[in-house]
């Protein structure tokens, strides 16, 4: 028997060991996500900002963006978005990857690792896959003068509790996974897309049909677009709705990773 | 004799309806090499995986080092070392990488498992691929790389589940050869095959299994002793022709079997049967003479062939 074996040790630091192998396998892609999260931040803010921006204030000025240009507007929630597209990439593939594709979490159940260990390590690393593509979009909002430095940057960990709440739910599903044919489609087209169209990303909330607006209500982005625009301007949505936003997103981090880390467990010891 | 390193006793496992493993015995001690024989469905994978601590069972106990490992899933697995049945490597990952982050989920200190890699490349005889990512290996060296992978930690036990299949004869040759090393160095192997060539090769030991049942158990020379006759005498007739002369052979040995393409005279003396069969004025196509082996013994037990 190997007497290095530390069990106890193991079970405190395995969902460390995990997020440090995935990391290890991010590094492989490193220049395609250096590319995309530079590039994405790039095309929307000159897009927006240079394009639809200049629309937008032509057509009602700053009224109806809380008196602030149209591309600092929306930000808040093109930063929140990142996180969540940042977080899922790096939740759903290696979780279909680990269980299906390539049975890795299989390989490292085999090991004293556990399934809750395993899901947890997924989660970590890709948050700190969402750190990385939120501060590079952070800088570049600095650079183009959208952000003031200051008490904005408090938009990076809102961004990323933003991410981290969706992250957490996503997990669970890809975990459910066992054809995954269409989910992939259906993740894309009917979720992310309606999440990023209806979470007052764009326009606020509420200048929408009150039968629109449950859609933001539940969806991650628009919780954490709020209080991002709260850090960033003068939004004026008041301490009870920061509380209830923050409150929202923290629920939503500790449900969803709990039953993640249950389903990875079930699924393993099947 | 010293208490056994793994105790199964009336294990059953079931999904559903169906009953994958169903109420099996067995021990194996330490330095043994131990094999589960049996066709595809038998139950040997589900087994398998139980023992590796990760897979709930649905009755029956089972005890490894003295532990349950359902209850000391990670204390129980620290001792193994397990090689699935498919390979499970991080293919974007090079050979080496693999190996240090398989240590690391055992929690080995990065000297360590620099040391053991140097180690692992020569066993697996991958020192030249060291670099190179796992996806450009051939098949023989993946699955040598996945036995090293699980040898990292120096396990008390290693669970090996099919470990030649897909191979070509001469990638499993080299598997044995490194297996048998392991063998002599007084790991104590348990493993699932549905060769039997590798099973006498390799196995100490074993249990043929069924349907989720154990048929036999015994070492490979005793299970052919009791179940078999020394030689088999193998004939062909033409496909239509087996049949006709069936009955009259068949009075002609101590056992025979009818397969679709041929006829197995099971007796002591091979040469000589094929001699009376002749003067009895029957021609075989073909015929061969040869050692009874645990494909016979599975035969016998079963009343089927192991690759069906």
């Amino acid at each position: 028997m190997n007497t290095g074996i530390d069990v106890p040790q193991i079970q405190r630091f395995g969902a460390l060991y995990i997020a440090s192998a995935r990391l290890r396998s991010m590094s492989k892609w490193r220049t395609i996500i250096a590319a995309v999260d530079i590039g994405n931040p790039l095309f929307y803010l000159i897009a927006v900002g240079i394009g639809i921006g200049v629309l937008v204030e032509q057509g009602s000025g700053t009224s109806g963006t809380s008196g602030i240009k149209y591309i600092a507007f929306i930000a808040p929630a093109l930063l929140a978005n990142t996180a969540i597209t940042g977080i899922m990439d790096e939740t759903v593939f290696p979780t279909i990857e680990g269980f299906k594709w390539r049975k890795l979490f299989f390989a490292q159940n085999a090991t004293p690792i556990t399934g809750r260990q395993i899901a947890l390590g997924v989660y970590l690393a890709a948050l700190c896959r969402a750190i990385f593509s939120v501060s590079v979009y952070y800088l570049l909002l600095l650079a183009f003068n959208v952000v003031d430095f200051g008490v904005s940057v408090l938009i990076i960990p809102i961004a990323i509790l933003g991410g981290a709440a969706f992250g957490a739910v996503i997990l669970y599903f890809a975990a459910k996974i066992e054809k995954d044919d269409q989910f992939f489609n259906i993740l894309g087209r009917l979720i992310l897309m309606p999440m990023f169209l209806f979470s007052g990303t764009f326009f606020p909330l509420t200048s929408m049909p009150i039968y629109l607006q449950p859609i933001g209500w539940v969806s991650p982005l628009w919780h954490a677009t709020e209080l991002g625009r709260e850090a960033a301007f003068d939004y004026g949505i008041g301490n009870t709705l920061v509380l209830i936003h923050l409150v929202v997103l923290l629920t939503l981090v500790v449900v969803g990773l709990n039953l993640s880390m249950r389903q990875f467990e079930r699924r393993l010891a099947k | 004799m010293s208490k056994p390193l793994i105790s199964v006793r009336g294990l059953t496992k079931k999904f559903g309806d169906f009953t994958a493993v169903d109420g099996i015995d067995f021990d194996v001690a330490k330095g043994e090499s131990f094999g589960l024989l049996g066709p595809n469905g038998a139950g040997k994978s589900t087994t398998m995986r139980i023992l590796a601590a990760t897979s709930t069972r649905t009755s029956g106990t089972v005890e490894i080092l003295d532990k349950d490992p359902e209850l000391f899933g990670p204390l129980v697995r620290a001792h193994l070392g397990v090689v699935p049945q498919q390979d499970n490597l991080d293919n974007e990952l090079t050979v080496s990488e693999n190996l240090f982050i398989y240590g690391r989920y055992f929690g080995l200190s990065k000297k360590f498992i620099k040391n053991k890699i140097e180690e692992l490349l020569e066993f697996a005889q991958l020192e030249e691929k060291r670099d190179v990512k796992v996806e450009a290996l051939s098949g023989g060296m993946k699955r040598r790389l996945t036995i090293a992978r699980g040898l990292v930690s120096e396990p008390d036990i290693l669970l090996l589940d099919e470990p030649t299949t897909g191979l070509d004869p001469q990638a499993r040759h080299i598997l044995w050869d490194r297996l048998f090393r392991l063998k002599e160095q007084g790991v104590t192997l348990v493993l699932t095959t549905h060769f039997m060539d590798e099973a006498e090769q390799l196995c100490d030991r074993l249990v043929v299994m069924d349907k989720g049942a154990i048929m036999a158990e015994g070492s490979p020379a005793g299970l052919i002793k009791q179940y078999s006759s020394k030689e088999v005498l193998e004939v062909r007739f033409g496909s239509d022709r087996n049949k006709e002369v069936a009955p009259q052979l068949a009075t002609m040995c101590e056992r025979m079997e009818t397969l679709p393409d041929r006829l197995l005279m099971y007796t002591e003396d091979g040469e000589a049967l094929l001699e009376k069969i002749t003067h009895a004025g029957m021609h075989a196509t073909t015929s061969l003479v040869r050692r009874s082996s645990l494909e016979d013994v599975f035969l016998r037990l079963t009343g089927r062939t192991l690759i069906e």
